[in-house]
């Protein structure tokens, strides 16, 4: 699916993102399940507050990594993510 | 397996038996034989303790089980010590004890989600393999849970008497409003075993329930997760129990006893540690219960050789020994063990010629 604008993306209410400083990595942690968040998946995901429209977080992603292609890698995540059920 | 910089790979989960209770008796339950009397339990202060060491070991999940957890009345103080430790806790019951009063003050200690187990469609008939008339009581937990707004998962372990009741199962599992759904094919170690001949079911059964288990994952298309636990004594491939020994996980049992599986209680000779005696770190890193099949050093042939053997790490430890009295053997379960004779005698295309099912030893204490 192409993501509408509109979306504010969250996550799901069974879905915690936490920082697991044993391992020194960003976790999605679910019922009877743990992902492993790698690079800088944790970054885009603490700004899906529910709050923030996809263009936001893509612009304030643009403005931290500049030179990154995040106009088109974050909504393909983010997409990935929702059809995941982790966001919605 | 790559090293931790703090020692060995550290656990994700961790299993607290909070007790032995239950008031019910289901006849393959994964307790030991030898039930450990409430009197012997640890305290809520020492299981505060427990869940601060097992986060700051590396633990995300605990699972708050039994027994039946809710038979502890300082379940929300434990609930409340292991969400300020940081960690996911779910509450794994029989859903017997669970009131609305009872599950406020859950969540409100923090409580994230809820496993319920169900022995049958039928309410009769979950109520007899339960040995305990308890269905009306797993009825209304789940709708408790639903309107808390908690992820619920329906655990079901399966048998001869309930396989072919899959499709109400999951019906039932869907109109409770379950998110995940745990089809688990029973696996014969300590009450399970002492009732194999009872619970053991035909390979046509077992043909059935997977096409079943397709049929609704294409249904239900992801909005109910499906989980189906491999009967492994019927694939001829041995399961990769825990993960490993020592691996991903830990049980603390109700009297503080340290294991890396729960039915691992029955080895011979694991003296295994107690966090009454020793920090869970000391535990998972050095202990010699824990390191004693870690890895692969232990194994003996076939599987020191076997190209799987670091997808299945030699089977399950509690499973060679129940069956061959040599827990350091290839699981039995394994096509490419010599013992497979032993399984395949009981499942294979033609099976012993077996009495007809007695009925259950029910679990209990002073039954084993």
């Amino acid at each position: 699916m192409t993501a509408p604008a509109a979306w504010r993306p969250a996550l799901a209410p069974a879905v915690h993102l936490r920082h697991d400083r044993v391992r020194e990595v960003d976790l999605l942690v679910m019922p009877e399940r743990v992902v492993v968040l790698r690079g800088t998946a944790g970054t885009v995901l603490r700004l899906c507050d529910g709050g923030r429209d996809l263009d936001t977080i893509v612009a304030e992603l643009a403005e931290r990594f500049p030179g990154a292609p995040v106009a088109t890698d974050v909504p393909a995540f983010l997409d990935r993510m929702h059809e995941e059920g982790w966001i919605r | 397996m790559t090293a931790h910089p703090q020692g060995h790979p550290r656990p994700w989960a961790l299993l607290a038996e909070l007790t032995h209770g239950c008031p019910l008796h289901c006849p393959y339950c994964s307790n030991p034989l030898q039930l450990t009397r409430r009197s012997r339990e640890l305290t809520g202060e020492e299981w505060e303790r427990v869940l601060r060491q097992a986060a700051e070991l590396g633990v995300v999940h605990t699972h708050l089980s039994g027994g039946e957890p809710l038979l502890r009345r300082d379940l929300e103080v434990i609930v409340a010590a292991a969400a300020s430790a940081g960690l996911y806790t779910q509450l794994v019951t029989s859903g017997v004890g669970l009131d609305e009063a009872r599950l406020t003050a859950l969540t409100g200690a923090g409580l994230h989600s809820v496993q319920l187990s169900v022995q049958h469609a039928d309410p009769g008939a979950s109520d007899r393999i339960a040995g305990h008339r308890s269905f009306a009581a797993k009825e209304r937990a789940a709708a408790l849970v639903r309107e808390a707004g908690l992820p619920l998962g329906v655990n079901v372990v399966l048998h001869r008497d309930n396989l072919d009741a899959l499709d109400p199962l999951i019906e039932l599992a869907v109109a409770w409003g379950a998110d995940r759904v745990e089809l688990a094919n029973t696996q014969f170690y300590g009450w399970a075993l002492r009732n194999r001949a009872a619970l053991l079911p035909t390979r046509e059964q077992l043909a059935r329930a997977r096409e079943g288990v397709a049929r609704w994952r294409e249904k239900l298309g992801g909005r109910t997760e499906l989980v189906w636990v491999l009967p492994d004594y019927f694939e001829g491939v041995a399961k990769p129990c825990m993960g490993g020994w020592g691996a991903v996980s830990l049980t603390v049992a109700p009297d503080g006893t340290v294991l890396p599986c729960p039915a691992a209680a029955a080895l011979p000779g694991l003296d295994p540690p107690n966090v009454r005696d020793h920090a869970l770190e000391w535990i998972w890193d050095h202990s010699a219960a824990f390191n004693r099949y870690r890895g692969e050093e232990w194994m003996a042939e076939p599987c020191r050789s076997c190209s799987h053997r670091a997808e299945d790490f030699g089977g399950c430890r509690c499973q060679a020994y129940a069956l061959t009295g040599d827990a350091a053997r290839t699981d039995p379960a394994c096509a490419l063990s010599p013992d497979h004779g032993l399984i395949r005698s009981l499942t294979g295309p033609a099976p012993a010629a077996e009495p007809p099912p007695p009925g259950y030893t029910y679990r209990g204490y002073g039954r084993g």
